[in-house]
């Protein structure tokens, strides 16, 4: 039990090492988006360092798990989680969104190890997983493939055709999460355009649904594991979570949708990073 | 005239796939509710499992399309040219070209010659919207033959492409063994002459076939090209043809805007040349229902549109 508390604490200590590359990378790229960024930190943390099969040196193995992140305004997460995991250097970090680097703005799937396929315009990405799911259903292959979505992001239609089209076809290799924090960039998800009950919506499109905290590590893993054993459905996670997680001026404040870090905030937002740091450390 | 022979393109279409999935077990079909018109069906009653029904929703098409390619397939993602262009342009720009994916976007009933469907359907915009992708290929055969070959051609080269063909039947222009050594890239001249050089793609390869035995009668010896590639062009062709020609018209079932005439016309406008040009096509305008020969007449496609358009040129 203790060896368990431990293992994720560990993991949490990673995902606040994972905001630390997010503030970086943000302020010194002088742009990009904190708030959906940060939300995202714990389930990407989760796939990448506990459940899915892959091996850093092995991009290209034609087994191993994918993750897809639809939501490409995000990408700074998924690069940090990409440069910790050994896809390629940390320093790399350290240049996001510069000329003559290597990561753009948005995820692009030709120019950077790791990264499944290119995102930043929101709706393709679910589509993009079921290509892959229905390639290893073909294959028979045992992979299976992750795809994060935005809440905002389903206002898109494509969406929509997609979740369709995963449960026509059986999709039970695919798991799709959402990253639900509530919060877009005209405001509340519920004022710009209603999504609840999402629960629901995602159910009567035949999708096995499961509802967690998106930042208790424990939570994911276990939804992540239940969904991996259901059959002829795909399987939607809602990570509830918030906007700007981690950061304390930050959270549900849609002003850090897609504004960095100044040097006073960036000076703020990581000494509240190592105090979390520390205190885990200390636990360990 | 000899009454020429005629077979359908998108007949060619579907049992090249077909047969093509015999041998190839990466190749995998999407279609988006037209597989009896775009003949992909061929292929799903032969090979069901590597058919893959999407439903009236083409946007996700194109994107798993791509899930598939990252995964090693050759998927040919099929529809009418408005459903697989324009209404999917951000997923083929995205998903397709800028991720260079392996994609073949393979449409049909392209262009004016749809004919009763009307405007909404009658695509015109097609070889500037997938012209302007960087990566992407872009390819308008004329006959069953040369679709055959290029559909040959799209499975065995790496890369993102796009084909359009009508709806209509074609006369026959080739026979098999004339396009063994076709490639992606090179025009073909189907007739040679000296006086004028018609480069036409798609539909318009016949009309201009046609429009070379009328102007022969006539006294004017016109080249025909077939420029069944409309990206990359073949820039040689087409300046040998201002070279040896000094008149050019281009000829397409498309706008004159960004298509066929656009990319000829970039290429004589850099290259410093003093050749007479025009370019026929749909002008800045969308059509109407009507018989596809009723529109060729009214919208300036027809053979003798052609043949006047030369005599005015050559004057």
């Amino acid at each position: 039990m203790k060896q368990h508390e431990e293992y994720i604490r560990k993991l949490d200590l990673i995902a606040v090492k994972i905001r630390k590359h997010i503030i970086e990378m943000l302020y010194r790229a002088k742009s990009g988006h904190p708030g959906g960024s940060l939300s995202a930190v714990e389930a990407i943390v989760t796939l990448y360092f506990h459940h899915m099969k892959h091996d850093p040196k092995n991009p290209t193995d034609p087994n191993r798990d994918r993750f897809v992140l639809s939501k490409g305004h995000a990408a700074p997460t998924l690069y940090a989680a990409l440069a910790e995991c050994g896809y390629f250097d940390v320093k790399e970090l350290l240049h996001l969104r510069q000329i003559n680097c290597m990561l753009q703005g948005h995820p692009v799937r030709t120019h950077i190890p790791g990264v499944e396929a290119s995102t930043g315009s929101l709706g393709h990405g679910l589509s993009f997983a079921n290509g892959i799911a229905m390639a290893g259903k073909l294959d028979k292959k045992d992979y299976r493939v992750y795809v994060m979505v935005g809440d905002g992001e389903t206002n898109e239609g494509q969406i929509w055709e997609a979740a369709a089209a995963a449960s026509h076809y059986k999709l039970d290799n695919l798991t799709a999460l959402i990253d639900r924090n509530f919060l877009q960039i005209d405001g509340n998800t519920e004022e710009v355009l209603r999504l609840e009950s999402v629960r629901d919506r995602w159910s009567a499109f035949g999708w096995y649904v499961l509802e967690v905290n998106g930042h208790d590590i424990e939570e994911i893993i276990d939804a992540l594991l239940i969904a991996s054993e259901q059959k002829n459905q795909p399987t939607m996670i809602i990570l509830n979570t918030v906007k700007g997680k981690g950061i304390s001026f930050m959270e549900n404040n849609i002003d850090f949708h897609g504004v960095p870090p100044n040097e006073m905030e960036y000076n703020l937002a990581m000494k509240e990073l190592d105090t979390v740091q520390k205190a885990l450390e200390a636990s360990l | 005239m000899n009454k020429k022979m005629m077979a359908n393109p998108r007949d060619a279409y579907g049992e090249t796939l077909m047969e093509l999935g015999g041998k190839n077990h990466d190749i995998v079909v999407l279609d988006a509710d037209l597989s009896k018109s775009t003949k992909t069906i061929l292929f799903a009653k032969k090979y069901p499992e590597r058919f893959f029904e999407m439903g009236i929703a083409e946007a996700n098409m194109i994107s798993t399309a791509a899930g598939f390619a990252s995964c090693g397939k050759i998927p040919f993602a099929s529809s009418f040219a408005v459903f697989a262009t324009g209404r999917v342009y951000d997923q083929i720009r995205i998903d397709v070209a800028y991720s260079k994916s392996n994609v073949k976007i393979f449409a049909t009933h392209g262009g004016i010659s749809v004919g009763k469907d009307g405007a909404s359907h009658q695509m015109i915009e097609d070889l500037t919207l997938m012209r302007v992708l960087p990566n992407m290929t872009v390819l308008a055969p004329s006959d069953a033959a040369q679709t055959r070959r290029i559909v040959e051609l799209m499975a065995a080269t790496e890369g993102p492409m796009y084909a359009r063909i009508g709806r209509a039947n074609a006369s026959v222009l080739y026979k098999k063994e004339d396009l063994k050594d076709l490639k992606i890239g090179e025009g073909i001249i189907v007739k040679d002459g000296s006086d004028v050089s018609i480069i036409a793609c798609g539909t318009m390869v016949n009309q201009a076939v046609d429009a070379h035995e009328k102007l022969l009668q006539d006294g004017v010896s016109a080249r025909v090209v077939d420029m069944h590639t409309i990206k990359p062009l073949d820039e040689r062709l087409v300046t040998k043809c201002a070279r040896e020609t000094n008149t050019i018209l281009t000829v397409e079932e498309h706008s004159v805007i960004g298509g066929l005439g656009g990319a000829v016309s970039e290429v004589l406008a850099e290259s410093g040349s003093s050749t007479k040009f025009k370019r026929m096509g749909v002008q800045d305008m969308f059509c109407e229902s009507g018989e596809p020969e009723e529109l060729f007449e009214k919208y300036g496609l027809s053979t003798s549109h052609i043949v006047n358009n030369v005599k005015k040129l050559i004057r």
